[in-house]
C-alpha cells in the first residue's frame, strides 16, 4: 500500500508539473464565437454548422464575423453587436447576466442539492445505525458466522 | 379501404372503453369478495380484441399508401406513386397522424403480449391489462377525434402526392422511428405494473421481476432509436455531427435517463427492500417524460427542426400528462405506507450509495437537459424575449455531469453491499486508479494540451475515467474467471464464459458498462474535430490534416423520384491514394426539396466525412466541405457492445437451471454448504 501511495504521488506530481508547464496557446476567434452563435435562417443550427444551400443568412453572418474578428474588436462587443442586428435569439447559449444567468445556475443548484442531501441522510442514518449496533453490542456469538459470510462471499 | 381504416379505430375505441370499465368493475368485485372472474375475462379478451383492431387500421393505412390512394389526406400530404415502396411502408409513421397510429399499433402490441402472458400473475396483470387499456383508449380518442390518419381530401383528388420529406427516404429512417417509438410506448408496461402493485398493494417485489425484461427490452429498444437516430443524423445531415441538443433529441433521452436510473435502481429493492417509492415514482416519471417528450414536440411549445406542425394535440396531451400525475398521486398518497423500506444506507462507502449518487447524477442530467429545453419558454414568460438554448449550454452544463457518472460506473461496482472497508477500497482500487492515471500521462505526452482548451481538458478526462472503468470491469470478470478457474480447471477466458453465464445479470451489466464506455471514448474524439471548406473545380486540390482531395469530376443522374447531383473526388492520405469518394446532393422532385448524401471514409482511428454543400452561384464552383472527425466509429461500435451486454444480461443464469438439481440431493448431503449461488451474485 506504502509502494501504492507513493507511486500515486509521483502521477500526481508529473500530471500537475505537465498542466502547469506552458499554459498557452491561441484561440481560433473566429471558430470560437462561430460556435458561440445560432444560424438565424430557422434552421436551429449553430452559425459555423448551417448546411442549408443557398442559406441567405449563413454566409452574411459569416462573413460579418470575419470581419469583426480582423477587426480587433473584443468577443463580447462583436456578439452584441450581433445581438443588436440579429436579437437575443443570435445566441447559442444565454448569457451569464440578468434572469439567463438562472439558466446556468439551476442545474448545478439542484444537482448539488440532491448530492448534499443524500449525503446528509446517509450519514445520519449510517450514525444511527451505529449508534443502534453499540446499544445492542457487537454479539461475539455471531462472529463465527460474520467469518463464514465473509469466507463464502469473498472472491 | 378508409373507410374500414375509420371503422378499425372506432371498434378499438369501444373496445378499450370496454376493457377499461369492465376491467375496473371486475376489479372493484374481487376486491369486496364478489366472484368476477368472467367479467375479468371479458375485459382482457377485449384488450386482445384491441390489437386486431388496431392492426387491421395500421394495414388500412399501408394499404392505402401502397395503392397510392390519395383520396386519403395523410397519404397524399406524405407519400407520392414514384416513392419506393419500403418508404410507403415507412409513411405510416412520417407524419402526426400516422405516427400516432402506429404509437397506437406498438401499445395494442405490447398490450397483446401482456394479456396473453396473464398466467405469470393473473390479478397483477388484470391491474396493468386495466391500467394499459387506459393508456390506449387516450391514443384512440386522439385518433378518432384530433388526429385522424382517414380524413378524406375534400373536392378532386390530386393525381399525384406531395412525397415523403427526402430527409426520412434513408434506410435507417425506417427503423429508427419504429425503435424510438418501441421504446417509448413500451415504458406503459412497467409504468403500468408499478401502479398496478401499488393500487393493490402487491406484496414482494414480484412486480419488479415481471417486469425487468420489459423494461430492458424497452430501454434496449429506446438506446437503439436514440443511436440510430445519431447515426441517421450523422448520415443524412450532413453538418458533420451526430448530436445537435434538438428538443426532440432531448426529449428521446429524458426517458432514457430516468429508465437508465430505474434499472439500476430496482437492484437495490430486490436486495435490500430500499428505495421502494423512489422506484415507483422513477417508472411513473419515465413514462410521464415519454407522454412529456411527445407533448413538447407535438405542441410547437418549443421549436425544433424534427417538430411536428403546431396543432392542438398538444393539448390532449397536457391533459393526458395532468391526469396520469394526479391518478399517481392519489394512489401514492393513499398507499405510501405500503411503500416503507425494509433497509436503510449504512454506510457512505457502500454499493447502496453509489447506486444512489449514480441515480441523482442521472436524474440532475435529465432535469438539466429538461431545463434547458423549458428554459427558452421560461424565458420569453419572465423576459418577454425568448433566448436560444443550444449546444453550448447542454455541453457546458452536462460533461461534468457526465465525468461525474462516469466516475461512478467505475467506483459502484467495486464497493461492497451494506459497507466497504477502507482496506479494501485501497486494494481494489489500486489498478484502476492506475489505469486512469497512465492513460491520462500517456495522453498529454502524446499532445493532449488539457489546458489549452476546455474540450480538451474533458476529452482527456473522459478518456481517462474510461480507462478506470475499463480496468474495473476487467478485475471483476478476472478475479470472479480465477475462481471459477480454481474450482473447474478450466483457463481462465472459459472461465469467465461461465462466470457471465452463471450470473447474466451482473455481467451483462459490466457488458453494457463497457459498452457506454466505448462510447464516451468516441464522444471524446470530438474534441479534436478539424473541418475545411474550399470552392474546388476541376483539378483543384484540398487539403485537411494528412488528407488530401482532387477533384476529378462532377456528374448527374436523374429518376423518376429525384435528381442527383455528385462529385467524384480523389483521395490520398499522406500522399498514398485512398480511392475515390463521391458527395452528392440530391434533389427531390415531388417535395421540391434538397437533401444531402454524406461520402464517409470511416476507420477505428478517425472519420474523413466529405459533404458536397451546394455551388457558389458566382462562380458556380461546386463547394466542398471537409471534416476529420476522430473515434466516430467507436460510438457505434459501443452501441453493438452495450446491446450485446442488455442481451446477456436479460438470459436466464445458469444457476437458475441448476436449484432444482441441487434439491434433489440426499438429505445427509444436502446439509453440506450450497453453494448454489452464482459466484458474484449479490450485485
Amino acid at each position: 500500500m506504502r509502494l501504492f501511495r507513493r507511486l500515486s504521488a509521483a502521477l500526481l506530481t508529473i500530471v500537475l508539473g505537465i498542466c502547469v508547464l506552458g499554459a498557452s496557446g491561441d484561440h481560433a476567434r473566429f471558430n470560437d464565437l462561430g460556435h458561440r452563435m445560432m444560424c438565424v435562417c430557422g434552421c436551429n443550427q449553430i452559425l459555423l454548422e448551417c448546411n442549408h444551400v443557398g442559406c441567405s443568412y449563413s454566409e452574411r453572418m459569416r462573413n460579418q464575423l470575419l470581419s469583426a474578428t480582423q477587426q480587433n474588436s473584443n468577443d463580447d462587443s462583436i456578439l452584441q453587436a450581433f445581438v443588436k442586428e440579429y436579437g437575443t435569439t443570435v445566441l447559442a447559449a444565454p448569457t451569464m447576466q440578468g434572469f439567463d444567468k438562472v439558466a446556468w445556475i439551476m442545474p448545478f443548484a439542484v444537482f448539488l442539492t440532491g448530492s448534499v442531501a443524500a449525503t446528509m441522510l446517509i450519514l445520519n442514518w449510517s450514525r444511527r445505525q451505529a449508534l443502534h449496533a453499540v446499544s445492542t453490542g457487537p454479539g461475539p456469538a455471531l462472529d463465527h458466522y460474520r467469518r463464514q459470510a465473509r469466507e463464502e462471499t469473498e472472491l | 379501404m378508409p373507410e374500414f381504416g375509420s371503422f378499425a379505430l372506432i371498434f378499438a375505441l369501444v373496445l378499450s372503453a370496454y376493457c377499461v370499465l369492465a376491467g375496473i368493475l371486475a376489479l372493484r368485485q374481487q376486491a369486496v369478495g364478489i366472484a368476477s372472474d368472467r367479467l375479468a375475462e371479458t375485459a382482457r379478451r377485449a384488450g386482445i380484441a384491441i390489437w386486431a383492431a388496431v392492426t387491421g387500421a395500421a394495414f388500412a393505412l399501408v394499404w392505402a399508401a401502397l395503392h397510392n390512394d390519395f383520396s386519403v389526406a395523410y397519404i397524399l400530404h406524405h407519400s407520392n406513386r414514384d416513392l419506393p415502396t419500403p418508404y410507403k411502408f415507412a409513411a405510416l409513421w412520417s407524419g402526426q397522424e400516422g405516427s400516432l397510429l402506429f404509437w397506437a399499433f406498438l401499445l395494442s402490441t405490447y398490450g397483446l403480449v401482456l394479456r396473453l402472458r396473464h398466467k405469470v400473475d393473473v390479478k397483477l396483470t388484470a391491474y396493468a391489462s386495466t391500467i394499459l387499456a387506459a393508456v390506449q383508449l387516450f391514443f384512440l380518442l386522439l385518433l378518432n377525434f384530433a388526429a385522424t390518419p382517414f380524413s378524406l381530401v375534400r373536392g378532386s383528388i390530386p393525381a399525384d402526392g406531395n412525397g415523403l420529406n427526402p430527409l426520412l427516404q434513408y434506410p435507417e429512417m425506417v427503423i429508427h422511428p419504429p425503435m424510438l417509438y418501441l421504446g417509448y410506448v413500451g415504458f406503459a408496461v412497467p409504468f403500468a405494473f408499478a401502479l398496478g402493485a401499488l393500487i393493490m398493494k402487491y406484496p414482494g417485489e414480484k412486480w419488479i421481476h415481471i417486469t425487468r425484461r420489459w423494461t430492458m427490452v424497452t430501454w434496449c429498444f429506446l438506446t437503439c432509436g436514440i443511436f440510430l437516430g445519431a447515426h441517421w443524423a450523422y448520415s443524412v445531415l450532413g453538418w458533420g455531427g451526430y448530436w445537435g441538443w434538438d428538443p426532440v433529441e432531448n426529449a428521446s433521452f429524458f426517458p432514457w435517463l430516468t429508465g437508465t436510473a430505474f434499472l439500476h435502481s430496482v437492484m437495490m429493492q430486490e436486495k435490500r427492500g430500499m428505495l421502494k417509492t423512489w422506484n415507483v415514482w422513477l417508472i411513473f416519471s419515465t413514462f410521464m417524460l415519454s407522454i412529456l417528450g411527445t407533448f413538447l414536440t407535438r405542441s410547437g411549445v418549443v421549436s425544433s427542426v424534427h417538430a411536428f406542425a403546431q396543432s392542438s394535440i398538444g393539448e390532449w396531451f397536457m391533459w393526458f400528462l395532468g391526469l396520469t400525475l394526479l391518478v399517481c398521486l392519489y394512489f401514492y398518497v393513499r398507499n405510501r405506507d405500503h411503500l416503507r423500506s425494509e433497509h436503510r444506507l449504512e454506510s457512505l462507502l457502500s454499493r447502496e450509495s453509489s447506486f444512489l449518487f449514480q441515480n441523482l447524477v442521472l436524474l440532475a442530467s435529465c432535469f438539466a437537459i429538461l431545463w434547458g429545453t423549458l428554459f427558452p419558454v421560461l424565458s420569453e414568460w419572465i423576459q418577454g424575449h425568448k433566448i436560444t438554448v443550444g449546444p453550448p449550454f447542454f455541453n457546458r452544463v452536462n460533461v461534468p455531469i457526465a465525468m461525474f457518472l462516469l466516475l461512478l460506473t467505475g467506483v459502484g461496482p467495486l464497493l461492497a453491499w451494506r459497507r466497504t472497508s477502507w482496506a479494501s477500497l485501497k486494494r481494489n482500487f489500486a489498478i484502476p486508479v492506475l489505469a486512469g492515471v497512465t492513460t491520462a500521462i500517456v495522453l498529454m505526452a502524446l499532445g493532449m494540451r488539457p489546458w489549452q482548451d476546455a474540450a480538451h481538458f474533458y476529452s482527456l478526462m473522459a478518456i481517462s475515467l474510461a480507462a478506470l472503468v475499463t480496468a474495473t470491469i476487467v478485475s471483476e470478470f478476472v478475479r470472479g474467471g480465477r475462481v471459477i478457474s480454481r474450482h473447474t480447471g478450466a483457463n481462465l477466458l472459459a472461465s469467465m464464459v461461465i462466470l457471465t453465464r452463471r450470473n447474466t445479470r451482473r455481467y451483462g451489466g459490466y457488458i453494457v458498462h463497457f459498452g457506454a464506455v466505448v462510447i464516451v471514448v468516441g464522444l471524446a474524439g470530438a474534441a479534436f474535430n478539424q473541418q475545411k471548406e474550399q470552392e474546388l473545380g476541376f483539378g483543384d486540390r484540398m487539403q485537411l490534416g494528412p488528407y488530401t482531395l482532387v477533384c476529378d469530376n462532377y456528374t448527374q443522374e436523374d429518376n423518376p423520384n429525384y435528381s442527383i447531383e455528385y462529385a467524384i473526388l480523389n483521395v490520398y492520405k499522406n500522399g498514398k491514394p485512398m480511392g475515390q469518394m463521391f458527395p452528392a446532393k440530391k434533389f427531390f422532385k415531388a417535395s421540391q426539396q434538397p437533401d444531402t448524401i454524406v461520402a464517409n471514409h470511416s476507420t477505428p482511428r478517425e472519420d474523413l466525412y466529405v459533404i458536397y454543400a451546394g455551388r457558389n452561384l458566382d462562380t458556380d464552383k461546386p463547394i466542398i466541405k471537409v471534416f476529420i472527425n476522430p473515434l466516430v466509429m467507436w460510438i457505434w461500435a459501443g452501441v453493438w457492445v452495450l446491446i450485446g451486454g442488455t442481451v446477456v444480461a436479460m438470459l436466464p443464469s445458469m444457476s437458475a437451471a441448476a436449484v432444482p438439481q441441487i434439491q434433489r440431493v440426499p438429505v445427509s448431503a444436502a446439509a453440506l454448504p450450497i453453494h448454489s449461488d452464482p459466484v458474484g451474485a449479490g450485485d
